[in-house]
Formats: C-alpha cells, sequence, structure tokens
C-alpha cells in the first residue's frame, strides 16, 4: 500500500485553477520528483501536502490517516525552503532543535539528537554559530537537519538547489540522496531542474498546466517520454515531422528521407506523425537501422561532448551529440556525411 | 592634473563639506545643551557646586519627576504593545488592502498631530461637555466624572499621549512586520509548533531591535513633550517639563540655578533610557550581522 | 483562518473608534457655538480674527524657511557623506538622532542662555535675531527626520557612480548637485519638507519660551479664553496636517510613476 495517497487534488486561487485532477502515490521511503515549468502547479502541490494550502477538492492520506483538513503543525512533516527560512535569531543548534523544543522532547535527548543532525549533515561543531555566519550550502544543510530531527513521516524539498551556486548545487543533491536512502524518510522534492530531478529520483512526476503529464522512474522519462510536452521539456530532441505510410511496419515518411521502426504504429496510413530522436542517440556511421544522407553545417566543441548541426535536405536541421575522444576525425563543417539510428531509440510522438 | 588624494591639503577639502552642518549642530544643539549641563553645576558667580542638583530633592520635583517617568513608561508600553497589535491585525490578518493603506497614511496624521491641537480634541470629546461625556450621561446614564473618570489627571493625559505613540509605533513596526518572512512561520508550523509559540520563539525576538528601538523613542516622545500636557491640563499636573517650563518662563522665581539642574534632570533620565536602549539593542541584535 | 479575521476586524474597529472618536467629537464640538444649533459661527470667529490670520501666515512663512534651512544643511551634508566620508556616517547620525533624545525644552532653555543679550552672540536681543533663532531651532528639531529623508533618498541612487558619470562629463559640484543629485531625491526632499511643516506649524514650546507671535502660542491662547474656538482650531491644525502627510503620499506615488514610465 502505498505510504502517501494523493487522490485527484485540486486547487484554485480565484479563477485560476492551478492543480487540476492531481493523483499520486508514494511508497514508503520512494524519493518523488516534481518536475514542470513554474507555474505548472507542483509548488501548490507540495504545500497541500505540508498542510500550507487547503485544496479545493481532492483527498491527502499519509500513512493511512486523511491528512487533508489537518492543520500543518499537526502533519509531522518536515520542510525544506527555497529560501533556507532558517529563524535568524536562533543559533544553528537551536534551529535543529526548534522542532524538538516545541515536542516538548527532554534537554538532554534533544541535545544527542541535534549533535547527531549535525553530524549527518556535515556541520559538527557548528552549533554555536548563527545562520548568518554561514554560507548558503551550509545554512541549506542546518535546514535540512531541523527539517529531519523531529523524525517527521515525510519530507518535503521545495526547491531547496535553486538558491546554491552551481558547484554546491551539484555536490549537495548527492548529499541530500546519501542520507534521504539512509534515514529511508519519503521524499517529495520539487524542482524545475530536469539534471537534479532525473539524477535524485527513483520516480519523476512531469507536470505541466496542473497536470501529471507522466510519471515513471528517471530513465524512463527520459527515453520513453510519453507526451510532446515531456519530450520537449526533458533534455533536446529532434523531431521529424511525416506521414505514415504503412502503420503494420511502422513505415513512416520524412523530409530527411524514409525510415522503417519494425513496429506497429497505432495510426492510419496517412495520419501525420512526429519521431523524436535524442542528439546522443544518432551516430556518424551508417551502422544504425536507419539512415539519413546530411551535410554538417557546423560543429560546437563543449569539452566532453562535440555538438553537430547537420543538415538533410527539406528537413529541418539535426542535432547531433558526440563524445569527444582525442584522435577522433569528426567531419567539418560543409561535408557530406551520413547520420544513423537505431529504430528503437526513435520515440514515436502523436501529431 | 588633480593632486594625489592623499595629499593632507586635500583631505582637509574633504572634511570641509561637513563643516557647516557640524557647525550648525554644536551652535543649534550640542553647545546650547552643554550650557544646560555645565551650568547644572555652576554657582551663580561661577564657582562649582552641587548644590543645583540638591536643590531637586524636594518632594514637588521629585513627584513630578516620578509622575513624568510613570507617564512615559506607561505611554511607551502601551503605545508599543497596542500599535504592535493593531500594525499585526492590518498587516497579516486578512483585512483588505485599502485598510492598511489607510492605516498607515492616517498614522502619518495622528503621529504628526501632537500638542495644542491634540488637547483641544481630547477636550471636546471627553471634557466637561464633550461629545463622548455627553452621549454617555445623556444616552447610557453614565457619569464619567461619577466613576471616577477625569481628563485632567494622569488616565486623560496618558489617554491623550496614546493618540500620538500608538500611531507612531504603527508607523515603525509595520516595516518591521513586513521583514517577517512568510516562510518562517510555515517552517514552525510545519515542526510543530503552534501560532503562539512562532511569536514567542521567533516573531517577537526578530523584531526586538525594532521593539526596543521604538519603546526607547516613545519614551523620549512622551517625557519631553510639553504643549499637551499644559493645554490639557494647564498647570494642574505638574510633570517634570511643564516645572522647567514655569521655571524659565520665570513664573516660579526662587532659583534660576533650579531650572538648570530641572533640566539637567531631564537630560538624564532620556540619555539613560538611551543608554539602556543601546545595551538591550547590541543583546538582541547579537544574531544579526 | 477565519477567526483570525474577525479578531483582526475587532482590532481594528477599537483602534479605528479611539481614533475617530476625537475627530468626531473635535468637529461636533466646534460646531455647537450657537445655543441649540449646529453653525459655523467659531470657524467664522477663528477666521475673521486678524490675530489667527498673522500668527498663522507667520508659523507659515517660518516653516517655508525651515524647510529651505533644514534642506541647505543636510542635502550636501548626506550627500558628502555618503561620497567622500562614510568613516563619518555613524557621527552624522548619532548628532541627527540628538534632537529625539534631548527634549526640545532643555535645548530652547539652552538658546536663551546662550543667546541672551548679554552673551557674545545676541540674537534673543532683537525680534529680528529670534526669528532666525526660532528657525534654528525648527530646523533643529526636525533635523531627525529630515536627514532620514534624504538619506533614504540617497540609498536608493548610486551616488558615487551618477558623480563619477557627471564629473566625467565635466559638470562641477554646483552642477553635479543641483542638476544631477537634488532631481533624483527630489522625492525624499519633499518628505522632510512636508513632515518638517507639520512639526512647525502648530508648535509651542520653542514659540511660547522664545516669545515669538507664532501659531502654537496663540492656540493656546485661544484655549484659556474661548470654549468653542479652540475646537475649530483644532479642526483646522488637524487638516493641516492632514494636507501635509497627503501631500508626501502624492508626491511619492507621483514619483513612482514617474519612474516606472522611464
Amino acid at each position: 500500500m502505498a505510504f502517501i495517497e494523493l487522490r485527484n487534488l485540486q486547487k484554485s486561487f480565484g479563477q485560476t485553477q492551478v492543480v487540476r485532477d492531481f493523483s499520486l502515490d508514494i511508497a514508503q521511503g520512494e524519493f518523488v520528483s516534481l518536475l514542470g515549468p513554474s507555474g505548472c502547479g507542483k509548488t501548490t502541490v507540495l504545500r497541500m501536502v505540508a498542510g500550507f494550502e487547503p485544496p479545493s477538492g481532492g483527498e491527502i492520506v499519509i500513512d493511512g490517516q486523511d491528512m487533508t483538513g489537518v492543520a500543518a503543525n499537526k502533519r509531522r512533516i518536515g520542510m525544506v525552503f527555497q529560501s533556507y527560512a532558517l529563524f535568524p535569531n536562533l543559533t544553528v543548534a537551536d534551529n535543529v532543535g526548534f522542532g524538538l523544543k516545541v515536542a516538548g522532547v527532554a534537554r538532554a535527548e534533544a541535545r544527542a539528537r541535534i549533535e547527531e543532525m549535525l553530524g549527518l549533515v556535515g556541520l559538527a561543531g557548528f552549533g554555536a554559530r548563527y545562520p548568518f555566519q554561514l554560507s548558503g550550502g551550509q545554512q541549506q544543510r542546518v535546514a535540512l537537519a531541523r527539517a529531519i530531527a523531529p523524525r517527521p513521516r515525510v519530507l518535503l524539498l521545495d526547491e531547496p538547489l535553486s538558491a546554491l551556486d552551481a558547484k554546491i548545487r551539484v555536490s549537495l543533491r548527492s548529499e541530500i540522496r546519501a542520507i534521504q536512502r539512509e534515514l529511508g524518510i519519503t521524499t517529495l522534492f520539487v524542482t524545475h531542474d530536469q539534471e537534479e530531478a532525473l539524477s535524485m529520483s527513483d520516480r519523476v512526476v512531469v507536470m505541466s498546466a496542473g497536470r501529471a503529464e507522466q510519471v515513471g522512474p528517471p530513465h524512463e522519462i527520459y527515453n520513453r517520454p510519453a507526451t510532446r510536452f515531456v519530450a520537449e521539456f526533458i533534455g533536446s530532441l529532434n523531431i521529424l515531422s511525416g506521414k505514415v505510410v504503412d502503420a503494420a511496419t511502422g513505415r513512416v515518411d520524412t523530409p530527411a528521407g524514409p525510415v522503417t521502426l519494425g513496429r506497429a504504429l497505432t495510426l492510419a496510413a496517412g495520419a501525420p506523425v512526429s519521431l523524436a530522436i535524442r542528439p546522443e542517440a544518432l551516430r556518424l556511421d551508417a551502422e544504425g537501422e536507419v539512415a539519413f544522407a546530411v551535410k554538417v553545417a557546423d560543429s560546437e566543441f563543449l569539452g566532453s561532448v562535440v555538438r553537430l548541426r547537420a543538415v538533410a535536405p527539406g528537413a529541418t536541421p539535426l542535432s547531433v551529440a558526440q563524445f569527444n575522444r582525442e584522435g577522433r576525425a569528426l567531419p567539418a563543417p560543409g561535408e557530406a556525411a551520413t547520420l544513423s539510428v537505431d529504430a528503437r531509440d526513435i520515440v514515436v510522438l502523436d501529431g | 592634473m588633480p593632486p594625489p588624494p592623499d595629499r593632507p591639503s586635500r583631505r582637509l577639502t574633504v572634511w570641509l563639506g561637513v563643516v557647516p552642518f557640524l557647525l550648525f549642530a554644536l551652535l543649534f544643539l550640542i553647545l546650547p545643551t552643554l550650557q544646560i549641563v555645565t551650568g547644572a553645576f555652576r554657582t551663580p558667580d561661577g564657582g562649582v557646586t552641587l548644590q543645583n542638583i540638591r536643590g531637586l530633592m524636594t518632594p514637588s520635583i521629585l513627584g513630578a519627576l516620578t509622575i513624568s517617568l510613570r507617564l512615559s513608561l506607561v505611554t511607551a508600553f502601551l503605545g508599543c504593545a497596542i500599535g504592535l497589535i493593531l500594525a499585526a491585525a492590518v498587516t497579516r490578518g486578512g483585512l483588505p488592502g485599502w485598510l492598511r493603506a489607510t492605516t498607515m497614511t492616517f498614522s502619518g496624521v495622528a503621529s504628526n498631530f501632537a500638542g495644542v491641537p491634540l488637547a483641544f480634541a481630547f477636550i471636546a470629546t471627553l471634557g466637561r461637555l464633550g461629545l463622548l461625556t455627553v452621549i454617555l450621561r445623556d444616552w447610557f446614564g453614565v457619569n464619567l466624572m461619577a466613576v471616577g473618570f477625569n481628563l485632567i489627571s494622569f488616565t486623560g493625559l496618558a489617554l491623550a499621549y496614546l493618540y500620538f505613540q500608538i500611531p507612531l509605533m504603527v508607523l515603525i513596526i509595520t516595516p518591521a512586520l513586513d521583514g517577517l518572512r512568510k516562510d518562517w512561520r510555515e517552517a514552525a508550523e510545519s515542526l510543530g509548533a503552534s501560532g503562539a509559540q512562532y511569536w514567542r520563539m521567533v516573531a517577537l525576538p526578530v523584531l526586538g531591535p525594532s521593539l526596543i528601538g521604538t519603546f526607547a523613542l516613545l519614551f523620549a516622545n512622551a517625557f519631553g513633550a510639553v504643549a499637551t500636557a499644559m493645554a490639557l491640563t494647564g498647570s494642574s499636573l505638574s510633570i517634570l517639563p511643564i516645572i522647567l517650563f514655569a521655571q524659565i518662563r520665570g513664573d516660579v522665581l526662587q532659583d534660576p540655578y533650579l531650572g538648570y539642574a530641572v533640566a539637567f534632570a531631564m537630560i538624564v533620565v532620556t540619555g539613560v533610557a538611551n543608554l539602556i536602549y543601546v545595551t538591550l539593542r547590541a543583546r538582541a541584535e547579537r544574531w544579526q550581522k | 483562518m477565519k477567526a483570525q479575521r474577525l479578531v483582526s476586524w475587532i482590532i481594528f474597529a477599537f483602534g479605528a473608534a479611539y481614533f475617530l472618536l476625537p475627530l468626531i467629537g473635535t468637529v461636533e464640538f466646534s460646531l455647537r457655538a450657537r445655543r441649540g444649533v449646529y453653525s459655523l459661527d467659531a470657524y467664522r470667529n477663528v477666521l475673521s480674527d486678524p490675530q489667527f490670520r498673522d500668527t498663522l501666515t507667520y508659523s507659515f512663512v517660518l516653516a517655508i524657511l525651515t524647510i529651505v534651512l533644514g534642506v541647505l544643511i543636510v542635502a550636501p551634508t548626506a550627500f558628502w557623506v555618503r561620497l567622500k566620508l562614510p568613516a563619518l556616517r555613524p557621527v552624522v547620525e548619532f548628532i541627527t538622532l540628538m534632537p529625539l533624545v534631548i527634549p526640545p525644552i532643555v535645548i530652547v532653555f539652552g538658546y536663551i542662555r546662550m543667546y541672551n543679550t548679554s552673551s557674545a552672540l545676541p540674537l534673543l536681543g532683537s525680534a529680528t535675531g529670534s526669528d532666525i533663532l526660532l528657525m534654528c531651532g525648527y530646523a533643529t528639531l526636525s533635523l531627525p527626520y529630515m536627514y532620514r529623508a534624504i538619506d533614504t533618498g540617497l540609498r536608493a541612487i548610486d551616488v558615487p557612480t551618477l558623480t563619477e558619470a557627471a564629473q566625467s562629463l565635466g559638470a562641477g559640484w554646483i552642477t553635479i548637485l543641483a542638476r544631477v543629485i537634488l532631481p533624483n531625491i527630489l522625492t525624499a526632499i519633499l518628505s522632510g519638507a512636508f513632515l518638517t511643516f507639520a512639526i512647525v506649524i502648530g508648535e509651542y514650546v520653542l514659540a511660547a519660551l522664545l516669545n515669538r507671535p507664532a501659531f502654537g502660542p496663540y492656540m493656546v491662547w485661544m484655549g484659556s479664553n474661548k470654549a468653542y474656538e479652540p475646537a475649530a482650531l483644532a479642526v483646522v491644525a488637524f487638516a493641516i496636517t492632514w494636507m501635509a502627510m497627503g501631500l508626501i503620499q502624492l508626491v511619492s506615488r507621483f514619483s513612482k510613476q514617474t519612474q516606472a514610465r522611464r
């Protein structure tokens, strides 16, 4: 049975409907990300789970208990905010101990727990400092320690890394994930950064306009986007618009040339179809099942990756990503080349 | 070629820029105050004495000092408390936005509506023939005088002072209340704190420096006020500034140097109040940059 | 949430009652001059009193002069401290806050001792001298407000960059102050000015002790001699204060609009 059940959640602010019919089950100990562009309702879902916003409709069940109408301070949920939200008047130790003090935990026990938490987030010995004496990354670690100190049932992370520098963001995200695994705490994470969502989560929920577009493990979201929105939102993508020629064998005519998918399409012959190919799925040889004759327009050297722009006559340019290896010859701009891709790496999008 | 910035003549020119201000402050603020301070320890023929200060130890002056202190403390405390509650209700109580704007504008007006006209307004409302007095008497059968209320009293004066003290607090504390971030409250809530616990453990300590500062300001504000008290009570309620006023006017001509001493006492009181304020503030601000 | 709003409304209602009743009372009282009916007699008496006009004009002119003096002293200083002498900031700030701590009556007592007829600078020996002294006193009283307003205005603009930009275009100090800095902090200066106006117009203690024919002493005199006219005066004074504060709002709103249009 799911540990958290969100059933048909809805939320409207005045006339605008921010969340429409959102349902999600989260298993105990799972790390689930809500990913989407700003305004897609992901933060609102999180705030409804936290109890800061009453849903306009639907139910929130945690561990079998209906939490929909329960006040935020009775939900036993830990929350980490984008802006850290540390209490500026309290020391680091007092911040971490806030939830314990409120719960009436005995002083000695609280002190031990505070030490344990600070050790966990790598800030042992920082207890006497005030928040303003810490860097952003350190403050967010304290905020994490504060959120998990009272042993909440659920941990909510609201864009916790967005305010930090790029480098700290990357190191902190693996740390958060490690701590989450160690404690086995069920976690709901909100972000607009796909790299964060893909790298940290057990499952990702891609949201758009108040709805879940696709729910699944990161590799599935990336490799098998269910909708055009998901395909376009996550990673970069080449899209070939074409027409179905033969649905049974998956033959499609595209401006770049004919494509045979070798699998049946649910579309009728003559129907428009979009084929999506990841830049890194395209190969610079003829060994793939589907090949295109192209001319290289330009190439961009990005360090670990070289990005080529290749033009097939009559089609939109294709973006190709190749790992950079010393001694490997890549076609220069202006040269002709053959691109190929395996049929299973081609994603079929409707319309 | 401009001269290098470190040449002494250059540095002197830089200082010249603030000379008019410093001269003005010296002539019309610092020296007049020093005049009073030194005068308090002078004999008429220029010697040094503590006699003037000893002259303060009369029942009438000590009594006036006590009333002044009580009046300032009471109105500063009530002004802070009521002003905070009012500001909190208007800024975060879920009231419509225009109410907040109106309250702020009105506070700007009321905090400056002190002195003589304020006294008139209270006489017209709560005086012997004032509107409220008459209404309470004719409609509700309540005789304010009979139940012990007298406008020309400590209570009456305090009530009038609050008319500028509360708005001043509202004006100063509202920006501070805006500085309380919503996610502090939400963080506290998610950690299990009740509204009261949040206020006690987070909001009030964060507001601490502002609260202490405003209290000190309201205290000094009330302690130095003369006009309201004079227009309201004449000289029947003797507070320290009124005694000083009378001394300066020469209405009570016994010892010209007693005036110095009374003025000096006032400086000492406000000075000590500010010393306490600075100390408390430093403690309340230790978590700030 | 609903209960909280209800409590807020109740608190607000109590506040409104406390603050509005004296105003209503004053207006009502000021209309009672004629027995049995409401009339504007009290206002008529006040307005036709030459003393009213003389004292109000005196205070009005003095307020304007005080504002000019205050701006001339504070604006260049605040600008200079921000630009060249940031180390002096705490000192200047401390001085400008002193008038909030030292009671006005003590300051004016100092004036009387320092500038009396037998002193080195006998300002009190003549009427003009006394007027000047009173003006300086008012400028001192308004120092905290004026400085804060102007300093806040300066904080909003990047003084060093603006100054350097003007200098690189060949502007001298006067030009920089008058054409570059001043227009940018005009709103702030006007806020300080109207606040000063509100303080000066009904001030009593300084005017009374320096024996100047200002509006404040006139009101006190009326208070001890008339019954209904003081209420009318209070209404007038309140209207003037309201006007000054309203102008501050208006000016800042207007400047926000022009800034938004830029």
